[in-house]
């Protein structure tokens, strides 16, 4: 059918797919214990000697893959919400769904020490209803998108406030599990913390892609893609649903990791301005954009490590004044 | 005109319309007879668009029912509305960079299923929508640089992608000059003739509707004050009634249908 157009942006995605696999095998083998290529393919193999094995397997591989997976599920999510509100500012973190979450979080850890049912569950939960709260207060015959981002501002600044009388008013090492964990880390990352979240983010990321059709109708208006045949407020709904479950889920393996949902949709069409595969570019590039904020984190400061929220709310805070200078020239 | 049923896969019966607490119609049943280029005229808000919009079922009517193919259209899967019946609505925003012939393949979304391929159907029905509307040789060029116009022609071939045997326009020549207004309008006629799509338009230039419509719609206040062909309804009194405006009507020297000759205060 048709030719050079469409494969402009396959071409784009499976190299931006390449850069995500180098960089994670690079990270696979570098480190306190450098290792050649060979090893680690030998590890990933179940080959090797024991030591190397336990070092790729269990100590490395979880935090390449976690970062991978929630540098996806940020990008996708944050690329769902912008186009549902029709605002590249309309992302989950500014929206406040991870403050949501958080308040999940700091409920679970501190009014209800010692349940180890989870974070994870804990996050989600608090996001979601975060989301439904938002939805529920901002309808009014339909939703305008305009008034659920003022009201998830709202939503945000109360939680916001509850989460930090939740810290004041919890036993101090509750508190200081729950201020760590708001930091925003993927240290110390092991399968068993993060494999229930990443299979969560496994069957949103599944549903996202298969809804995608239905999202850039969306785009069109409300008129319009009813008119196509799309149930509008359903769809929306959904939709907006597995942007807060992606965002929740990534939120309750690593903490807020703030600016990779707001940038990667906004990197990926500059890279490649289709909006055909919109959301899996969304993807890589949230991916390739939280491991190399690992990486560095891990690697900028040494011998410190720093936790990775910090480098992407750096890196946000530079992106937005880079913003502002380019819109100012404009005028 | 008999008062026999017309025959008619889409009809009206009872509405009542409304927005919030405000009441725009009340009471209203509507015809659309099959094969016609039907056209709604009335003053701003007579509720013309608002009963386009409830014949999509883009809007909940409060009471009464569409009917759609003898079965309530609501209790229709949105997708099967969607391959009986189109609309172009007043306004609809084009994804930024999207290419003439993407746009006008997402018209097909209503017959594809969830993870189905884009078929040899799905390009032939792009192609002849293309074709039919004149923007063919746009096919590879992005709809942002496009003129009014040629956009305008865009998103009706969009809408004709979706090939559905209704096609319903809300004021599609808005925003246009006289020749392309002409030139939209000439279309509209050749889907309606040489293609056999029933039409339903709603038009503000009522020397345009009195031409190239079928079959007229007039309201007023939410109630349909007359309706048949141009030719047998339209009347000074009409025009009186309709918007309180002393006409003349002549017959219009090239296509023989009434013309409006406001006379003014």
């Amino acid at each position: 059918m048709n030719t050079l157009r469409e494969h402009r942006p396959v071409t784009t995605a499976t190299a931006l797919a390449l850069l995500c696999l180098a960089l994670g095998t690079w990270a696979l083998a570098s480190g306190s214990l450098t290792l050649g290529l060979g090893q680690v393919m030998d590890a990933l193999r179940g080959a090797g000697p024991q030591g190397t094995q336990l070092v790729v397997l269990q100590w490395r591989l979880p935090r390449v893959a976690t970062a991978l997976v929630l540098g996806a599920a940020l990008g996708v999510s944050g690329a769902i919400f912008q186009s549902l509100m029709r605002n590249p500012l309309g992302s989950p973190d500014i929206m406040g769904f991870n403050t949501g979450a958080y308040s999940g979080v700091l409920v679970a850890l501190v009014l209800f020490p010692g349940n180890t049912l989870g974070t994870a569950s804990a996050a989600l939960l608090g996001g979601l209803i975060t989301a439904l709260a938002v939805y529920r207060l901002a309808w009014c015959n339909g939703i305008s998108t305009l008034r659920l981002i003022i009201v998830a501002l709202g939503v945000r600044a109360l939680l916001v406030s509850f989460n930090t009388w939740v810290l004041v008013n919890g036993s101090l090492e509750a508190t200081l599990s729950a201020g760590l964990w708001n930091a925003g880390s993927l240290n110390g990352m092991t399968w068993a913390k993060a494999v229930p979240a990443l299979l969560c983010i496994a069957v949103a990321l599944v549903a996202s892609l298969a809804l995608s059709l239905r999202l850039r109708l969306l785009e069109m208006g409300d008129d319009t893609a009813s008119a196509l045949g799309v149930p509008v407020e359903r769809s929306r709904l959904v939709l907006l649903m597995l942007g807060v479950v992606l965002t929740a889920a990534a939120t309750a393996i690593a903490g807020p990791i703030s600016f990779v949902a707001l940038a990667a949709p906004q990197i990926a069409r500059r890279i490649s301005p289709s909006q055909r595969l919109a959301l899996p570019m969304a993807a890589l590039t949230g991916a390739l954009l939280l491991m190399a904020a690992d990486l560095a984190a891990q690697r900028l400061f040494l011998p410190y490590q720093l936790h990775v929220g910090l480098i992407t709310v750096s890196l946000g805070g530079l992106y937005l004044i880079g913003l502002l200078i380019r819109e100012t020239r404009k005028r | 005109m008999s008062a026999l049923p017309v025959p008619s896969r889409l009809w009206a019966e009872q509405l009542t319309l409304g927005y919030d607490d405000k009441i725009v119609a009340r009471d209203l049943s509507v015809h659309i007879p099959d094969g016609e280029l039907t056209v709604i005229i009335g003053p701003n808000a007579c509720g013309k668009s608002t009963l386009l919009r409830t014949l999509s079922r883009l809007l909940q009517p409060s009471a009464g029912q569409v009917w759609l193919d003898g079965q309530a259209i609501s209790r229709y899967p949105t997708k099967e509305v969607a391959r009986r019946l189109s609309l172009l609505p007043q306004s609809s925003t084009a994804p930024a960079d999207i290419l003439v012939r993407d746009l006008v393949a997402r018209g097909r979304y209503p017959h594809q299923g969830l993870f189905s391929r884009w078929h040899a159907d799905d390009e032939r029905a792009v192609q002849q929508a293309m074709t039919a509307t004149g923007v063919a040789q746009l096919a590879d060029k992005p709809v942002d640089t496009l003129s009014g116009g040629q956009r305008q022609r865009v998103w009706i071939a969009m809408v004709l992608a979706q090939e559905t045997p209704l096609v319903l326009m809300d004021e599609p020549t808005t925003w246009l000059d006289i020749a392309h207004q002409i030139d939209l309008l000439e279309l509209m006629r050749e889907l309606n003739r040489d293609r056999g799509h029933t039409l339903v338009v709603v038009l503000h230039d009522l020397n345009h509707a009195c031409r190239y419509a079928t079959h007229l719609i007039a309201m007023r206040d939410g109630k349909v004050l007359a309706s048949g062909a141009p030719k047998d309804i339209v009347t000074p009194a009409l025009i009186q009634a309709v918007y309180g405006l002393a006409c003349v009507i002549i017959e219009d020297p090239v296509a023989g249908t009434p013309m409006i000759v406001p006379v003014g205060r």
